[in-house]
């Protein structure tokens, strides 16, 4: 009498429907294009730290694509899972045939379509101000989707157990110490040497190194990033599936 | 060989600390009827519908839809049964047509949304943000929601709650239309009408567990063949009145000013009630004889103080 649709199409449509959403949303807008593109022509154009190189844009685009991986897949989703979660359309939406790895599915391929974007704009803005990244964009893109994985878990393990309003202050919050701990907008150097080690152990400082190892000196990744990216990347996955609650 | 019913709940327990919020409930939905579980605030309904659902899991008891474990098999069940919640369960910022198209996008075969949307009068608001529809709109909303998918069995959380008198028509129409399509319809209210007009079968629910069941008229048949209902000003000292009557009869005040009277009725009764209350210079007012309504059984069962 009544059967579900396939598993391809309700991923691709409750796809469709985060991404209507997120981009009707003037919060959201500003955390995933107008913060990023800011901080791009703001750190390529004015001296605001001593960023130790001569070519600022090679120094500076890598970390502004990190910050976007961040606030699209950490802080926008979580905020908006959040408040999704505190409405009850989580839970309405587990009453429909589309499954919960359904529903991860189809947000994890918002993200993932807003990021492409990000990156092109930003890319394309940044080479319009002289960027000349090196090669290597199959690892910045396996370190992009790796980060993905890791701050989208992050987000929704925030956003499935605490509050709305907790989780709104807290991934703000985070964003803006994540902002300043990772080398995003200034060297890690520059860090007090205890700092410095505490903030390599970050995601997000992981991504930003990666991605100014390949695309800045073109060299390989780091070791090291990947297996930090791993690990939060697994215990995110891990810690989520154990506690994040539907209503 | 009979069919399976649409729901059955046996001696389902289900405490939240020490609160025993259903308490050793058993009722069965047969199948293609509307079942109506009514009963007060806090009686229970909503926790056993949503064991019912799979939302939660009972502490004991056991819990069957459609024939099915509603947690073990609710991906089966998930394209079978539609769900409106008693609140919330849409996003905000989402477009009232844009929601209900989405949801009809999980479904092989849905109904059209357009026709949904009109049928229950949104069409007008269909682009508007969610947050912005009135509560009866989105409770209309959250019912195309539940239909939308061709459900076998629909689970209504109060649908009516706060409706204006015609969106609460329409609901009924499409409750009563979906039934005539063999579709079975479990339903929580404590609108005593709603059971009345809808339902096959109505269970009365307090405190966790189920005081009565049977079908509207059975419930209110139970003394019919005599039955005063009169107003006058409140507190007369209905005591004194059932004493001054000959024949056998019970008197209740069921709400201010309401009294109920129970017993055999004839011309001699209504002239003993007119005449002992004309004797204290009271004006007795819109003097009836006639059936219980489910309300005075559904007041009597559950008695008749405010529930926190």
């Amino acid at each position: 009498m009544s059967a579900p649709a396939p598993l391809a199409r309700m991923v691709r449509s409750q796809a469709r429907f985060e991404l209507r959403l997120a981009l009707r949303n003037g919060e959201q807008l500003l955390l995933m294009l107008v913060i990023p593109i800011g901080l791009l022509l703001l750190l390529s154009q004015v001296e605001v730290v001593d960023i130790g190189t001569t070519h600022r844009i090679d120094f500076v685009t890598p970390g502004v694509l990190s910050l976007a991986v961040l606030s699209t897949a950490f802080t926008s989703l979580a905020i908006a899972t959040g408040f999704e979660r505190r409405y009850g359309a989580l839970k309405r939406l587990g009453a429909t045939p589309l499954p919960r790895s359904g529903l991860l599915a189809g947000k994890a391929l918002a993200v993932l379509t807003v990021e492409a974007a990000q990156f092109a704009l930003i890319g394309g803005l940044a080479a319009a101000l002289g960027w000349s990244p090196h090669g290597l964009w199959p690892a910045a893109v396996a370190l992009a989707v790796l980060a993905t994985i890791a701050f989208v878990s992050l987000g929704l393990l925030m956003a499935g157990t605490m509050r709305a309003e907790a989780t709104l202050a807290g991934a703000n919050l985070l964003f803006l110490v994540l902002l300043l701990s990772s080398g995003i907008s200034f060297p890690l150097s520059r860090l007090p040497s205890g700092v410095e080690h505490a903030a390599r152990l970050l995601p997000s400082t992981a991504l930003t190194d990666g991605l100014r190892a390949v695309l800045q000196d073109g060299d390989a990744v780091p070791l090291r990033c990947w297996l930090v990216l791993v690990v939060w990347a697994l215990a995110g996955v891990l810690a989520a599936a154990r506690w994040f609650r539907w209503d | 060989m009979p069919a399976t019913p649409a729901v059955e709940v046996l001696d389902l327990v289900k405490t939240y600390g020490a609160k025993r919020a259903v308490d050793g409930l058993s009722l069965t939905a047969p199948a293609g009827s509307v079942t109506a579980v009514l009963g007060p605030n806090g009686a229970g309904k909503t926790t056993t519908v949503e064991v019912c659902e799979g939302y939660r899991t009972g502490d004991s008891g056991t819990v069957r839809v459609l024939g099915l474990d509603p947690r073990r098999d609710r991906r089966a069940l998930s394209s079978r049964v539609g769900v409106m919640l008693q609140a919330g369960g849409a996003y905000p910022a989402a477009r009232a047509d844009e929601l209900l198209r989405h949801v009809a996008s999980l479904y092989a075969d849905p109904v059209r949304p357009d026709e949904l949307l009109e049928r229950l009068g949104l069409q007008a608001v269909a682009s508007t943000a969610v947050r912005r529809l009135s509560g009866g709109q989105q409770q209309r909303l959250a019912l195309a929601m539940a239909v939308v998918g061709r459900p076998e069995l629909l689970f209504l959380d109060e649908p009516t709650a706060g409706l204006d008198p015609q969106a609460r028509l329409a609901t009924w129409e499409l409750v009563q239309e979906l039934r005539a399509q063999g579709v079975s319809i479990v339903l929580t209210t404590h609108a005593m009408d709603e059971a009345e007009r809808l339902a096959d079968h109505v269970v009365v629910v307090d405190r966790g567990q189920v005081v009565a069941a049977g079908s509207p008229t059975e419930l209110t048949r139970n003394g019919s063949e005599g039955l005063i209902r009169f107003r006058a000003v409140p507190g007369l000292p209905v005591d004194d009145l059932a004493r001054a009557l000959t024949t056998q009869t019970t008197i209740e005040e069921v709400a201010p000013g309401t009294y109920l009277l129970h017993g055999q009725v004839d011309p001699q009764l209504l002239a003993s009630v007119t005449s002992w209350c004309a004797g204290r210079g009271v004006l007795v007012e819109d003097l009836r004889v006639e059936q219980r309504s489910l309300e005075d059984v559904f007041l009597s069962l559950t008695g008749r103080e405010l529930r926190t």
